[in-house]
């Protein structure tokens, strides 16, 4: 307890160290993207199933086309608050290669609950090949493998620029990005407005299916969430009890030393 | 508990007050302890149970619409075979026929089948495990017809029941339904 | 009491009640175990005075249980081949039953591991725990940090995301800085040409094997301490009975509490917070075409990873990358020296005025390492000012580092007036009362 002043001081510089590295690390990549609200934030965070339901249209629609999210399965859609038969309807809209038969030959059927996404294309050469040599990644854990990657993805779908600002020209077949590292990014503006009809009657408007994609893909990267964020309110609150106990009787069995 | 802390030190627990008070403070922390320990082992086993991608590949649905009579298919179903057989009507008069025979494993032909000319069984013999011989006309039938093993010469019959050999139980009927007419789901 | 030389004879000194008493006594006359654990319990003197810092080696022990049990069962899951571990930690996260809490309890419980580790060895600095008779103790725990420093850093390559691969490239490349046999060291590591799927397999058994390792070290460190027993915070030899107090329940209990405080904060990161600590291109599947634009170790290998870097400059014929390579492994061997670069009599800061305030500079110093470590070497300091680099405040910290322990310590010892010690532990308490005629 006589150096608590000291050890304060030293803990403050840590943290601050620690802000200011992490801080400072972003600015060196893609800028630091703006803060938004969504609702699966905090400690009560939880997931908007009719959000989800509307992010899972616009990815089917605008973005499966290019991007995959091979390590989600179509039965993990009813977590979204779908029924099996719609679940099974989802997956039995797609074709999957299956096989060998007894023959030895490959052969396609329809997807199953139990099968995992579809990714547009069969490995990474092809997906670069059909797109001018860039890589349109895997969507599954985008929202993990970006800093910030929430805010950041919004960001991305809502800050291209018809043209780049004075003096900055623009390459063949890149877009003017804000939120992108470089400000170049090779992905045609996938949003634009009425790009889809929410099945619910929601206006599609860009920021509206920016932040309903951006929900579903956070959904996909951590299906686990609200299960987790539930199940820690319970672990903190016993620990909490359980180790008042412990000093309680710590104080008890010390008390006839002190 | 402890011998030496009641002899040393100028303050001791006042009596029996303080003995019951940090008795019963022992006993309720000792019970959170256990029960939290209890709780933090149980993800650590409960994680060796099924997962969920192994619990989705637990039931399967099977289109039986190109099996015709007199026809048998092998699917995998729980990383088994499991043999489907679209059984003739002659089959199946002598599968009932021999409901009496002195089975081994008595059972009636109508208690092993939703619908008499499909017969759902798990390709396992009940012996020691191996998968028995028959789907294909090819192989062997054995003396009844049904499926032959070739491991320890286990026979079966037309309703997959053990007739011959050291298998002590009829092939297993696995928990099946039939969605329609044409698709069966099993498990 | 029956005669030892009876069959079913109990324990000859104690006749313990009931069945499971008379069970105890029978094992025990064959193996004396439940002697051995009662005499270090119950009998074993520990210092009445020990203070919260000693909590950190139990808490040290619990995580390193904690991460061998997450550890084995993740294994049961993951799939140590360079198509397939992205995957298998995915399904892992996803598909098996408490796989993501498993996950996280593993993943966070290494950064808790080096953060109660880091403070247990700045509490021995501190209090002057590595002095006589304790120097080979705290070798064992030197020993014990570098087989930590190991098994983290193979763990962190087994999910195969790019901070996996490229960390893995950075640091086996760094053997190839050893004159005339480095590139071959370096081949063998890696079985082939590259960081490729030979290495990948080969740390994974390496990563299970390890902590078993630990666990033998940690024995040995045990032993090392219960010979002399504990240091504690006055730093001075326990004289008599009246110094010392049981383990149990006095410590037993003490380090449960201390277990709940460091649970409620590694849950709390591991529920609501479980990547803060990490780095988000590791969910990027490794690409060994395609570097991340800063690689970066995992926070607790940031300082060795600044002072690794700080040496920019050839020395004669030795190259910079060498010295680099040198210089790292120095800043952890030359702990093994300080039994000796520090020589003084006295252990405990408390009565070490200048050695208390080179104490936190030192702490400083180390946290400024890992600041410089996490930053590109060209990143200016400070905004404004133009010609203050990472690379700088790097040199000048390694700089400070080495010199703490080479001139500063010995320098101390020989010159620095120490405040007198007490005369006893327990003097402080009782020497009072003693006059009050008690």
């Amino acid at each position: 307890m006589r150096n608590i002043k000291a050890l304060l001081a030293v803990s403050a510089i840590a943290l601050a160290a620690g802000a200011v590295t992490v801080s400072s690390l972003s600015a060196a990549t893609a800028p630091k993207p703006k803060a938004q609200d969504w609702s699966f934030q905090g400690l009560f965070g939880t997931f908007d199933r009719a959000s989800l339901q509307r992010g899972f249209q616009v990815y089917k629609e605008v973005c499966s086309g290019c991007h995959g999210l091979k390590h989600v399965a179509y039965r993990n859609l009813a977590a979204l608050g779908y029924t099996e038969a719609q679940v099974k309807a989802f997956a039995a809209e797609v074709e999957v290669t299956d096989g060998p038969n007894d023959n030895g030959e490959m052969f396609t059927r329809k997807a199953r609950p139990s099968d995992r996404f579809k990714s547009p294309f069969p490995n990474e050469q092809a997906a670069r090949a059909a797109n001018n040599g860039a890589y349109p990644p895997d969507l599954s854990v985008i929202t993990k493998a970006r800093p910030k990657g929430t805010d950041y993805l919004y960001a991305l779908l809502t800050t291209y620029k018809e043209e780049p600002p004075q003096g900055m020209k623009m390459p063949e077949g890149m877009f003017y990005n804000e939120a992108f590292a470089g400000q170049q990014i090779a992905m045609v503006p996938p949003l634009a407005a009425d790009a889809v009809q929410y099945q619910d009657g929601t206006k599609a408007t860009v920021p509206q299916m920016a932040k309903d994609v951006t929900t579903f893909l956070a959904w996909a990267a951590e299906p686990e969430l609200e299960e987790r964020k539930a199940m820690g309110r319970a672990v903190i609150i016993f620990l909490i009890v359980l180790t008042a106990f412990m000093y309680a009787l710590k104080r008890k069995v010390w008390s006839d030393l002190h | 508990m402890s011998h030496s802390a009641e002899d040393t030190g100028p303050g001791h627990p006042a009596g029996d007050d303080g003995e019951t008070r940090r008795d019963f403070l022992t006993l309720a922390t000792a019970a959170l302890g256990v029960g939290g320990a209890a709780l933090a082992v149980w993800p650590l086993i409960d994680s060796m149970n099924p997962a969920a991608d192994t619990l989705a590949l637990s039931t399967i649905e099977v289109d039986i619409k190109a099996v015709k009579p007199g026809q048998r298919i092998t699917v995998k179903w729980r990383g088994k075979p499991v043999f489907i057989d679209h059984r003739t009507p002659e089959q199946i008069k002598k599968a009932e026929a021999d409901d009496g025979a002195g089975l081994p494993d008595p059972q009636a032909d109508k208690d092993r089948v939703k619908k008499p000319e499909w017969l759902v069984l798990v390709g396992v013999c009940t012996h020691l495990g191996c998968v028995p011989l028959g789907q294909k006309p090819s192989q062997p039938r054995g003396e009844f017809g049904g499926w032959f093993c070739p491991c320890h010469g286990s026979h079966y019959d037309f309703s997959g029941r053990i007739r011959k050999g050291p298998a002590p139980t009829n092939l297993e009927v696995p928990q099946y339904q039939f969605l329609n007419e044409t698709t069966l789901r099993i498990g | 009491m029956t005669a030892p030389s009876e069959p079913t004879g109990a324990a000859p000194t104690e006749g313990s009640p009931g069945m499971i008493g008379k069970a105890k006594d029978w094992i025990d006359y064959r193996m004396p175990i439940f002697s051995f654990m009662d005499h270090e319990l119950h009998e074993y003197p520990t210092p009445k005075n020990l203070n919260y810092w000693w909590n950190f080696g139990s808490l040290a022990g619990i995580i390193l249980v904690i991460m061998i049990a997450t550890g084995i069962v993740l294994a049961m899951n993951y799939t140590p081949h360079v198509d397939h571990a992205f995957n298998s930690v995915e399904r892992i996260m996803r598909d098996v039953n408490y796989g993501w809490l498993i996950r996280y309890v593993h993943m966070n419980g290494a950064s808790m591991f080096f953060l109660v580790v880091y403070i247990h060895i700045f509490r021995g600095l501190y209090y002057g725990s590595y002095k006589p008779p304790r120097e080979l103790l705290w070798w064992l725990g030197i020993v014990i940090l570098l087989l930590m420093m190991m098994t983290a850093f193979m763990g962190y390559v087994l999910p195969w995301g790019q901070m996996s691969f490229w960390g893995a490239t950075v640091i086996t490349n760094l053997f190839s800085a050893i004159p005339w046999v480095g590139d071959a060291i370096v081949t063998w590591l890696w079985g082939g040409f590259s960081v490729d799927n030979p290495t990948l397999q080969r740390f994974f058994s390496l990563h299970y094997l390890l902590p078993f390792v630990i666990v033998g070290v940690v024995v040995l460190h045990l032993w090392a301490l219960h010979t002399h027993g504990s240091n504690n915070p006055l730093g001075i030899d326990r004289k008599s009975d009246k110094d010392s107090i049981p383990f149990h329940p006095y410590y037993t209990i003490k380090d449960l509490y201390g277990l709940g405080v460091l649970l409620i904060f590694y849950m709390a990161i591991v529920f609501f917070a479980p990547n803060v600590l990490g780095e988000p291109d590791n969910y990027i599947p490794a690409n060994p075409l395609v570097t991340p634009a800063h690689i970066v170790p995992e926070w607790y290998l940031l300082p060795f990873y600044a002072i690794l870097r700080s040496i920019t400059f050839d020395i004669w014929f030795v190259e910079a990358k060498l010295l680099g390579v040198i210089a790292m492994f120095a800043s952890i061997f030359i702990l093994f020296l300080l039994p000796w670069l520090d020589f003084s009599k006295v252990r405990s800061a408390r009565f070490r005025p200048i050695y208390k305030q080179l104490f936190w500079v030192f702490l400083v110093d180390c946290i400024l390492l890992g600041m410089v470590g996490a930053h590109a070497p060209n990143d200016k300091v400070f905004p404004g000012i133009a010609n203050f680099e990472y690379v700088q405040l790097g040199q000048i910290t390694t700089a400070y580092y080495f010199a703490h322990f080479l001139i500063l310590m010995p320098l101390l010892a020989k010159f620095e007036p120490t405040r007198p010690l007490p005369e006893s532990i327990s003097e402080p308490v009782l020497g009072n009362r003693a006059e009050a005629g008690e």
